[in-house]
């Protein structure tokens, strides 16, 4: 006590030592304060408060692919697609006026009723207006600046060959996904993959550093097809004037490369515009060369006069006796339009005779004749990628009765596709060989395989090109400058179980040129109601015409003198009854 | 002693600005760099526009139509066409 009544006795006042313990510890308290602050920022909140920070000037990109390009084999564009502009709206946000409403319903093409419609779901947050509008709408309309109203990129695809290739390319949907056709078939090469990268940009939003890649963007791959746009458009434009001709309810063809087995051309009658879309029907989108099944009719008897030169009991000049033109098994009576008392075997072929055919194939065994058309691809479908890809009806032998047997040597009671019997008649045009087929650029010759000998295989064909010759059933295939070979089909078309009487299905199915054949051709015209009904009448002029483009436009060197080739003499020629 | 230090924190100032100054660099050539992407990403939509173009005004029908109508050709006579050889066949 005394020392303090000292202190303040010197002037000093001695303070309560409670006092610097209270600042002491209201500092403590405070540090501590701080300390639990920071740990809770730094350890509890940082993905939160990191994220914060990354909003400010980290961009997760949108990395677009875009659609791989289909082209021909020359490089010619058949499927492009390009970026579009899709309006959409927040319908509550949009306050139009009546002069802004007008400008935009003729900018958009829309109907007013509609739109009004649209707009007027306020529960939905999100409405397109109107999707896949051109660049320059686009344009106009983000020009009228209206509320609630936005536009973002899309990519549309553009089909340059139009109607010509319809079938073959297929088609996207709005989401640039393959449908149909090739953009189906390779979807997953064409599609590409959308990407996302994260990156930081500065105030002016450039973008200046690469974080990290998240995805990579995968555009999609161009793809080549075996299709020569020259041959393709003109068998499209051939075979659709012989379609309107003949007023055909269809028609379809195929050319292919016997070396390589590329499809050179793949056209279907009627067909659409596949930039627009509207009004569609089935019968427009089928794809008839590869989904539709037919019977083939006569253009079958060469695999069966083939079989029986194989066995060796017969050869091209061994007589048949078709007398008197009609033979009947089991209450079904074959005919032939020109009955004879004998026929050659290569005189069967030329002549279209179905007794003859009948006689071949009821001298052989079921099962050979059986396996040589399923070796030859009848009955399953043919491996090409391209959906829908029909695979035909070949029964199994042992159901077989003698009369099935004897009408399918002819072409009945099988069904084929148009491409089935077109790869079957590469047998006839590479001595011997089925040529697997492709729809994609293949400059490599085919690795096919052998179903009969070289020798029989000269033998048919020689006996195919008088098929064509004056006296045989196709004269009309027949090009200047080039030996051509091929059997005609006329076969009754099938209805509610039986044959219709007066609907016909005309087909021709050849090759050239005969001393090195390149080119096989199967054309089929579906119900001709123009009087004319026969292949040899039909279908054959077609062949001609697209075959002398494609052996011109491929550069074969002629093999035959240019004479110009007699008119057949009437119509009489060309008949057969199936 | 302390020179030493006065040096150090020179080297460290110098090194610190130009880890700033290339940090920039590094930046402004990557905007650049993405500019160049932009631009060729943009030329390749052009060279689809363009393509798409081409094919369709090179379109096989129209050609032959704008041949044989307005320009009059026709295919030769195949009597009046020769064909030669390739010297190495392929």
């Amino acid at each position: 006590m005394i020392s303090a009544v000292g202190a303040a006795a010197q002037g000093l006042v001695r303070l309560p030592v409670w006092r610097a313990r209270f600042v002491l510890a209201a500092l403590l308290a405070a540090f501590a304060a701080l300390a639990l602050r920071a740990l809770y920022l730094q350890a509890l909140k940082t993905d939160f408060l990191q994220e914060k920070g990354d909003a400010r000037y980290s961009r997760l990109l949108e990395m677009p692919a875009t659609r791989g390009r289909i082209l021909e084999r020359n490089g010619e564009a058949l499927a492009v697609s390009t970026p579009v502009k899709s309006i959409w709206a927040i319908p509550s946000d949009v306050e139009l006026k009546p002069g802004q409403k007008g400008k935009l319903v003729a900018l958009l093409g829309v109907p007013a009723g509609e739109l009004d419609r649209k707009l007027a779901e306020p529960a939905r947050d999100f409405t397109y207006l109107k999707r896949q509008v051109s660049p320059d709408t686009a344009e106009a309309i983000a020009q009228l600046g209206l509320r609630g109203i936005y536009e973002s990129r899309e990519y549309r695809r553009y089909y340059p060959a139009g109607e010509v290739t319809a079938h073959l390319i297929g088609f996207t949907g709005v989401d640039d996904a393959g449908q149909e056709g090739i953009e189906l078939a390779h979807q997953d090469s064409l599609g590409g993959r959308a990407g996302s990268r994260r990156v930081l940009k500065d105030r002016l939003g450039r973008v200046v550093e690469d974080v990290e890649a998240i995805r990579a963007a995968q555009d999609g791959k161009d793809l080549t097809l075996s299709i020569d746009g020259k041959i393709q458009s003109l068998a499209y434009s051939a075979l659709k004037s012989a379609v309107l001709q003949h007023r055909a309810k269809a028609g379809a063809l195929i050319a292919l490369d016997v070396r390589t087995g590329e499809v050179l051309a793949l056209a279907n009658v009627p067909s659409f515009n596949p930039n627009n879309r509207a009004r569609l029907s089935g019968a427009q989108l089928r794809n008839r060369a590869i989904t539709d099944l037919f019977e083939p009719g006569s253009t079958l008897k060469p695999f069966t006069v083939a079989l029986a030169l194989e066995t060796g009991k017969v050869g091209p000049q061994t007589m048949i006796a078709t007398a008197p033109g009609r033979m009947t098994l089991a209450n079904y009576t074959i005919r032939d339009v020109h009955p004879a008392a004998a026929l050659s075997v290569s005189q069967v072929l030329q002549k279209s005779s179905n007794v003859g055919a009948a006689k071949l194939a009821l001298a052989m065994p079921r099962e050979a004749m059986w396996d040589l058309f399923r070796r030859l691809g009848f009955g399953a479908a043919p491996q090409l990628g391209f959906p829908g890809a029909a695979a035909g009806r070949l029964r199994p032998y042992r159901s077989w009765r003698p009369v099935e047997q004897a009408t399918m040597a002819y072409g009945h009671g099988i069904s084929v596709s148009l491409i089935q019997l077109a790869r079957a008649y590469t047998v006839f045009a590479t001595d011997g060989e089925l040529v697997p087929l492709t729809l994609v650029k293949n400059e490599l010759a085919a690795t096919s395989e052998r179903l009969i000998s070289a020798q029989t295989a000269r033998a048919v064909r020689a006996m195919l090109e008088t098929a064509v010759q004056p006296g045989g059933t196709g004269p009309r295939a027949r090009v200047m400058g080039w030996r051509v070979a091929g059997k005609t089909g006329t076969a009754h078309k099938q209805e509610n179980g039986g044959y219709a009487a007066d609907k016909y299905l005309a087909s021709f199915v050849g090759l050239a040129p005969v001393s090195a054949p390149r080119v096989v051709i199967a054309v089929m015209i579906d119900e001709p109601a123009a009087g004319q009904h026969y292949g040899g009448s039909v279908a054959a002029p077609v062949f001609a015409q697209v075959m002398q483009g494609a052996l011109r436009l491929l550069g074969v060197p002629h093999d035959a003198p240019f004479e110009p080739l007699e008119a057949p003499a009437g119509l009489d020629e060309t008949r057969e009854s199936t | 002693m302390a020179k030493l230090n006065l040096l150090l924190l020179a080297v460290l100032v110098a090194c610190a600005l130009g880890l700033v100054t290339s940090q920039h660099k590094g930046r402004k050539l990557f905007s650049d760099l993405e500019r160049e992407h932009e631009h060729a990403r943009e030329l390749d939509i052009e060279y689809g526009r363009l393509q798409l173009e081409a094919s369709t005004w090179g379109l096989h029908s129209r050609v032959e139509r704008i041949a044989v109508g307005a320009l009059g050709l026709r295919s030769p006579d195949p009597r009046r066409v020769r064909l030669v050889a390739r010297d190495t066949p392929r």
